[in-house]
């Protein structure tokens, strides 16, 4: 199980906070796939993701209980 | 007390710069940011800040390790406010104290750059005719490495 956090306009998209998916060890490049083909998630090439609140490259690898956030461009400040 | 806080209640300015206070300081420079109200041409009525809070926490107080590296005896404390915002309302606090004030400066402007990089913090523009979730203000290549740049080289 992977919790998965959405923030700014993929909250709003998705229409979600967070959610659970049924999956044991994945990249952050796989899942990412699995989202647009499967949750039809808009395209993530710009999505940056962190993995238990640390960012992460496309090809870490995300473990069941870890919490994965997809991190669109930041606008703080 | 915390030097880098992500709230939902207004800042208050002088509580920020005190936690930079030190007997050790020569200067304390502090940058405020505000909601303005005309951006290239178009009205803001207000925004609405969201953050990935203990993430956003946890990068803040790297941005002030990475600061007091590069300029020692540097004091830092951040403060940046989410939810909904009001022209002139305060989003954004950084106090910065050093035993002189070049350093202070510089630290300073390095750390609202860093803000705009690499803070999971985003910001929702509502206009008189529409909305929208406003990213990559730098107008860069977001993350061409994969990651929001690590380091900084030339800031001027």
């Amino acid at each position: 199980m992977i919790k998965i956090l959405l923030f700014a306009h993929l909250q709003e998209e998705i229409g979600v906070k967070d959610f659970e998916i049924e999956v044991r060890e994945t990249t952050v490049q796989q899942l990412k796939e699995l989202l647009k083909v499967k949750f039809k998630f808009p395209n993530l090439d710009n999505v940056m993701v962190a993995i238990n609140e640390e960012y992460a490259m496309e090809q870490d690898v995300i473990h069941s209980g870890d919490t994965v956030a997809l991190i669109p461009p930041v606008s703080g400040g | 007390m915390k030097l880098f806080e992500i709230v939902d209640t207004p800042i208050q300015v002088d509580q920020v710069i005190k936690k930079v206070e030190s007997r050790k300081a020569g200067a304390i420079t502090t940058f405020i940011g505000v909601v303005r109200e005309w951006t290239k041409g178009k009205r803001t009525l207000y925004l609405e800040y969201d953050a990935y809070v203990p993430m956003a926490e946890k990068i803040l107080a790297n941005i002030g390790e990475e600061i007091q590296t590069k300029w020692p005896n540097t004091i830092v404390a951040i403060s940046h406010r989410i939810g909904r915002l009001d022209i002139s309302d305060i989003a954004v606090v950084i106090a910065v104290s050093s035993p002189h004030r070049k350093a202070a400066y510089e630290a300073n402007e390095y750390a609202i750059e860093r803000i705009k990089q690499m803070v999971p913090i985003w910001k929702k523009e509502h206009w008189e005719n529409g909305e929208a979730w406003i990213g990559d203000q730098l107008e860069k290549v977001p993350y061409p490495n994969g990651k929001p740049n690590i380091e900084v080289g030339d800031m001027s």
